[in-house]
């Protein structure tokens, strides 16, 4: 157990009355609430926190912040809780976690990967790209598994996640994002309007950099008291609503921001009380106010990346917000003034403090007075020039700057700790996000906010504000602004020491091409790497990007960006702004899959859609299969049966017997109007002036361009009114279709649609016995041959209930589709099953549906047809009305190509061996000794046992086909090919007398 | 005699209990008639109202008489509701009121099902599907209409501060109703 | 996600909305009328303009209503909304806030 040599006695916003552990690749630490996994660990002397992605090297925090590109850690909450890639700095310390290193093995201290470090020359810019390329038949056994095992970012969760994740769709007049002094100002000016006011920020408390203020003072309290008294401000109005831990990440079309609020992980396991782990809010905000601040730069040196060597700010947080000591003896390298206020609170902490400054001593005489009263000491006019140490920073080697620009001899100041800031930069990411245009302020050296694409402000650091009191106004402003408030407050604040000499690589005295001086820290990407890159005619900044995956990593280059872009820019000879600014794209930090899916898993992965019958089919025993969003019964298993024989069960009892299928999932469309029939002779090939009400009949319709879309048997129920059955995938696109046309080509039409899919549950009776068994159910209708023949319908009761009684078959044998409302299907069900029971009722599923209209050469629209098949491909040209002068792709069928000759067309095939059944899919070849590529004929559509046949049968689409009758193909097998006779594709009941049968 | 001896019954397309998750309580509805009414809104203008409920509310907005509702849902569609025992009473009067107009008349009475969602929390666990402004300004008791759930088309009737109707198609309504509850622990 | 006004419904949510391509692009009166190359160019030919665009748009999932909107494709922009069947109006993208 640790006690945490390097927390300081006073100070910090952690409760020293609350201590916790944490476990950090197997070792205890103690810390506090209000830590996170790093401040823990550096209160304990830890900065060893990660290796490198390319080189392995050793790696501790840099910042204190959502930026950090090196500490990523895995935590394990236990049972399932895994999750790779936390930032140590914003992964909050609880009892009991679980933290572990990443990227390294055996051991962090000891890693094998670090072998990488000593090539480093080879593994320059481009690496991969060079050197994997040949030969070709290497990369897929050899490269890419030995590169994957080496490279990626931390080890996925192998087990499914335990946690509940919520999604929120969320309203409000105003978001504000970022809880800093801006942000703050901001909500306080809007909560006042009345308005609802979201405020959100990704901290734990909300304060942004105020949290680490321990001097400035705003309306004369101190800074961190006006946070208190202003959250308590915002707390007494109802109309605001404040999220902690909540990261706006996207910021998307018409002010729809994405968050992810992170709920449970800060609290110790078994307090969640159920809550969700995180949840997704997507807000649609009237206005939005950005206030995300900024980002601390690095200084680009030779070995800047040993542990030990952070950002100047984040030591300041870490002495100041955290009471830990980052070090015992700490040099501030810097070229800009914001480095003077953290040595002056790090020496008043009580450590010692000496700074670098690279500007020159007249460019820096009132930050040197500061330093001076203060009794810190200051090189100014120094460069950076390297480090010493290895797992840990022990040195800074600095040298003079001569007039000249050439560098003067070197001094190492010894030291345990090195911050670094080479100025820094608004955080625009979001702003950018919401396609706002950022323009290049060459004072500050900073792409800044400019002209704005959506109801957005940008207000405070983010817009290049970095005083105080000029955030506070500025911040207030905005809000007041997006809440129509015409109001304005100054504050008086501290002044802030600002402002910075840009300075993209720290000159040396070294070749530049020999040092390892890192831009991006989190991808490994070095001031070497983009040179060599721009040498090698990489010369716009999203190629570079590329070639060198600067800015690519998780960060998103939070920290790299602007010194690599400065550098190019250098290389390049340019300035800043020609060179440009790569674009941020969402997420601005990473999003937990779970957010992202939410409650969309398991049970809620998709609706699954089951018809009244369902109940009855599971407990009989149906194996199901998906169809579209429904499930349906897909063959009725007996005792030991497999589904051949089912199906050949099943299908024989339809033929010689009778079948009972659940049909409910048929698409139903009631066209009600006066000008139904004209709608329906628009939308379908045939004709329906004459169709008798009473009548059914076989409906083909196409898209415009004259391929078959549905199909499906519509009954005439009055002169006004249609009950129109579509396929069951077909449903929603056909009654789609009719609407638009319906609304859009033919709105002066009188008719009106409406989905009756799930009114009428379908109950069909197929097979000779089905009006025996159906009949004495039935009220008010006849069912006699003569009275009700095949293909009409009749309304009345069946089992008391109202029906609509269609005399239909897909099967070829008689039968009829008793459609009731659904409520009712299920007992009306029970009770015609119960009855046929002596009749040796076979209940059938898809599976045996499919083969019975297959052995009636029945098409299946989706499978015979895939939207390039036309009415006469599939040998239904005969439908098509020749007297109607329109309907909708009545002129595509007379487009050149859809009446050219060898159009595939629908046959029979019967394979030589009986036995054989081909694979649907399967290519049709005339010759397969052919020369490659062998002219394919077509391809096999349908295929099936058929057991009224006796032996395999199969449809297909052939070119030319009917004119084939008789000739012989080669099918494509896995195993080569199988001959077949191209025949009609009719295989029983040629002439169709079954289905006319007459009272028995 | 048959019709006596095998009169249907009626199976609800979900288990009949009522759910209560953190306060939010997901109810299934006892079965309705409903009839789906189109006609052009100049007509209906013309009529004013059928079977006593105004047609002239604002679409998104439902006109309630007795047990008796219409749903504006668009510009010439209204969905109109009654005790399940009055569908073809309801569709008669209707029907009367139109005579010689032209209208479509549909029972869609099988084919949706309701949920009442109540409690504080419950504007809460329906905008974890819900992509609308659920507050009471933005839609305030009497509006109804139809809208998403996660990946299910409902309709949404607002019928009190803290009391929403939800209505699907039957065969989403385990689906919406495991949404519901599932939203509700996440609120 | 986009919010679209719905003529009859307001503003809503993109998620309830089906996008149906470019509008003004009337069905022929008598297809037969035409030859192939005028039927395949309405059958196939639509624009593409970077700027203000005549679109189609369906509120599937609210009053199932079909209108149409001018968008401007740069910004995602909408200029306004209005019914279908009635003549695009006369404005521009500077029209819209
Ligand atoms: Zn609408």
């Amino acid at each position: 157990m640790s006690r945490q040599p390097f927390r300081l006695e006073r100070g910090g916003r952690i409760d020293r009355s609350r201590p916790l552990t944490i476990r950090f690749d197997g070792e205890t630490f103690t810390g506090y609430a209000g830590d996170t996994v790093a401040s823990t660990l550096l209160a304990n002397g830890v900065h060893l926190m990660g290796r490198s992605f390319k080189y392995h090297r050793p790696r501790g925090l840099l910042s204190v912040g959502t930026d950090e590109p090196n500490a990523l850690l895995s935590a394990d909450r236990g049972a399932g809780r895994v999750d790779p890639n936390n930032r140590a700095s914003v992964l909050e310390a609880v009892d009991g976690l679980v933290t572990g290193s990443q990227n390294r093995w055996p051991s962090l201290a000891f890693d094998v990967g670090a072998v990488n470090d000593v090539l480093s020359p080879v593994f320059v810019a481009g690496f991969y790209y060079k050197t994997f390329m040949w030969p070709r038949s290497f990369w897929d056994k050899v490269y890419e598994p030995i590169i994957r095992a080496a490279a990626g970012l931390g080890v996925a969760p192998a087990g499914p996640d335990p946690d509940r994740y919520a999604h929120r769709h969320a309203h409000c007049d105003l978001l504000v994002v970022g809880a800093g002094p801006a942000g703050l100002a901001a909500a306080l000016a809007a909560a006042r309007s009345g308005k609802r006011v979201m405020l959100a920020d990704e901290q734990a408390e909300p304060g942004g950099a105020l949290l680490h203020d321990v001097t400035s003072t705003i309306d004369g309290v101190p800074a961190q008291d006006w946070v208190a008294q202003t959250i308590a401000a915002l707390d007494a109005h109802e109309n605001v609503v404040v999220l902690p831990r909540t990261t706006a990440f996207g910021y998307y079309n018409h002010n729809h921001v994405a968050l992810v609020e992170r709920i449970t992980d800060h609290l110790p396991a078994g307090d969640t009380h159920g809550a969700p782990r995180e949840r997704l809010w997507q807000v649609r905000a009237g206005e939005v106010v950005l206030a995300t601040g900024s980002h601390e730069r690095p200084l680009v040196f030779a070995d800047n990346d040993r542990p030990g060597i952070m950002l100047a700010e984040s030591l300041r947080i870490l002495v100041n917000r955290y009471a830990v000591a980052p070090g015992r003896e700490i040099v501030l390298a810097t070229t800009g003034s914001s480095a003077y206020t953290v040595a002056a609170d790090l020496k008043a902490a009580g450590l010692a403090v000496t700074i670098v400054d690279a500007r020159l001593a007249v460019d820096c005489v009132a930050d040197t007075a500061f330093a001076a009263e203060r009794g810190i000491t200051v090189l100014p006019g120094h460069t950076v020039v390297g480090s010493k140490g290895r797992l840990r920073v022990s040195g800074l080697i600095v040298a003079p700057l001569r007039a000249d620009g050439s560098v003067g001899p070197r001094r190492t100041l010894a030291c345990d700790c090195v911050g670094m800031s080479g100025g820094w930069t608004p955080a625009v990411h979001l702003f950018s996000q919401s396609r706002g245009k950022l323009a290049y302020d060459a004072g500050q050296d900073a792409f800044l906010p400019a002209s704005h694409a959506q109801a957005e402000r940008s207000a405070g650091a983010c817009a290049g504000t970095y005083d105080l009191a000029a955030c506070l106004a500025a911040g207030f402003a905005a809000g007041a602004q997006a809440a129509s408030l015409d109001e304005t407050r100054a504050f008086e604040a501290s002044p802030a020491r600002t402002g910075f000499q840009p300075m993209r690589v720290m000159p040396t005295d070294v070749d530049p091409g020999r040092v390892r001086a890192f831009v991006d820290f989190q991808n490994d990407v070095t001031a070497k790497d983009l040179k060599l890159a721009v040498r090698e005619g990489f010369h716009s900044i999203e190629h570079v990007k590329r070639y060198t995956t600067t800015g690519m990593a998780t960060d998103q280059g939070k920290t790299s960006n602007m010194n690599a872009l400065g550098y190019v820019a250098g290389l390049l000879d340019k300035e800043l702004p020609q060179v440009g600014t790569t674009t941020f794209r969402p997420p601005y930090t990473p999003v937990s899959f779970g957010a992202l899916v939410g409650p969309s898993k398991g049970a809620l992965f998709d609706p699954v859609r089951k018809t009244p019958i369902d109940s009855w089919a599971e407990a009989n025993g149906a194996a199901f299969e998906p169809v579209s969003l429904w499930r349906r019964a897909w063959y009725f298993p007996e005792d030991g049966e497999d589904m051949h024989a089912a199906v050949a069960r099943e299908c024989a009892a339809v033929r010689e017997g009778l079948g009972i299928f659940d049909a409910s999932t048929l698409g139903k469309i009631e066209v009600v109007g006066p000008d139904a029939a004209e709608f329906m002779n628009r939308m379908y090939v045939n004709g329906w002036s004459k169709l008798a009400p009473g009548k059914c009949r076989y409906g083909l319709m196409l898209k415009e361009d004259g391929f078959i879309l549905d199909d499906g048997v519509v009954a005439r129920l009055a002169e006004d009114r249609f009950h129109v059955t579509t396929t069951t995938g077909g449903a929603a696109r056909v009654l789609a279709l009719m609407e638009d046309y319906l609304q859009t080509e033919w709105p002066d039409l009188d008719v009106f649609l409406t989905s009756v899919t799930e009114q009428w549950a379908v109950i069909a009776l197929q097979g000779p016995k089905a009006r025996e068994v159906l009949a004495p159910f039935v009220s008010d209708i006849d069912l006699s041959n003569e009275a009700m023949p095949h293909m009409s319908v009749r309304e009345g009761y069946v089992c008391g209930v109202p029906t609509r009684l269609m005399r239909v078959s897909f099967t070829g044998e008689l039968g009829y589709e008793v459609n009731v409302p659904a409520d009712h299907a299920l007992s009306v069900w029970e009770t015609l099953y119960d009855a046929g029971r002596a009749h040796g009722i076979t209940p059938y599923g898809t599976e045996t549906m499919h083969v019975l209209r297959a052995e009636k050469g029945f098409i299946i629209v989706g499978q015979e047809t895939d939207g390039t098949v036309t009415p006469d491909d599939v040998g239904l040209g005969g439908m098509v009305s020749k007297v109607k002068r329109d309907f909708v792709g009545m002129r595509s069928l007379a487009r050149p190509d859809l009446v050219a000759s060898g159009r595939k067309q629908l046959v029979g095939l019967e394979t030589l061996d009986p036995n054989e059944r081909l694979d649907e899919g399967a290519q049709i070849v005339v010759d397969p000794s052919a020369p490659v590529p062998v002219p394919m004929l077509g391809h096999v559509t349908s295929s099936y046992w058929s057991p009224a046949c006796g032996r395999t049968i199969a449809l297909a689409l052939v070119a030319d086909g009917r004119a084939r009758m008789g000739e012989t193909v080669h099918v494509t097998t896995p195993g080569g090919f199988a001959r077949a006779t191209i025949r009609n594709p009719v295989f029983v009941d040629a002439e169709g007398v079954r289905v006319h049968a007459r009272d028995s | 005699m048959l019709e006596i001896r095998n009169q249907a019954t009626r199976t609800a397309p979900f288990p009949l209990a009522t759910e209560t998750v953190k306060g939010t309580a997901i109810a299934p509805l006892p079965p309705r008639a409903r009839l789906s009414l189109r006609l052009r809104p100049a007509e209906a203008a013309r009529i004013g109202s059928v079977a006593g409920l105004p047609l002239d509310r604002p679409i998104g907005t439902f006109a309630a008489h007795d047990e008796r509702r219409a749903l504006r849902l668009g510009p010439d569609e209204w969905l109109v509701s009654g005790p399940a025992d009055e569908t073809d009473e309801l569709g008669a009067r209707i029907a009367g009121d139109l005579a010689g107009i032209v209208h479509a008349l549909v029972d869609v009475s099988h084919r949706n099902c309701g949920l009442a969602v109540s409690g504080a929390q419950a504007e809460a666990a329906l905008n974890a599907g819900c992509p609308l402004d659920l507050s009471l300004a933005a839609f305030p008791v009497g509006a109804a209409t139809r809208t998403l759930l996660g990946k299910a088309e409902i309709l949404l009737v607002r019928v009190d501060a803290a009391c929403f109707e939800v209505e699907c198609w039957r065969s989403f309504a385990e689906y919406v109703r495991t949404f519901l509850v599932e939203a509700a622990r996440g609120t | 996600m986009l919010l679209i006004t719905c003529p009859h419904c307001g503003p809503r949510p993109e998620l309830e909305f089906r996008y149906g391509g470019e509008a003004h692009v009337a069905r022929p009166a008598d297809p037969s009328a035409l030859d192939d190359r005028e039927w395949s160019e309405f059958l196939f030919v639509r624009n593409n303009p970077k700027g203000v665009f005549a679109e189609r748009w369906n509120h599937a999932h609210g009053c199932q209503r079909w209108f149409n909107a001018l968008r401007d494709t740069h910004t995602d922009a909408f200029v306004t909304t209005y019914p279908a069947g009635t003549a695009r109006p006369d404005m521009a993208a500077e029209d819209v806030r």
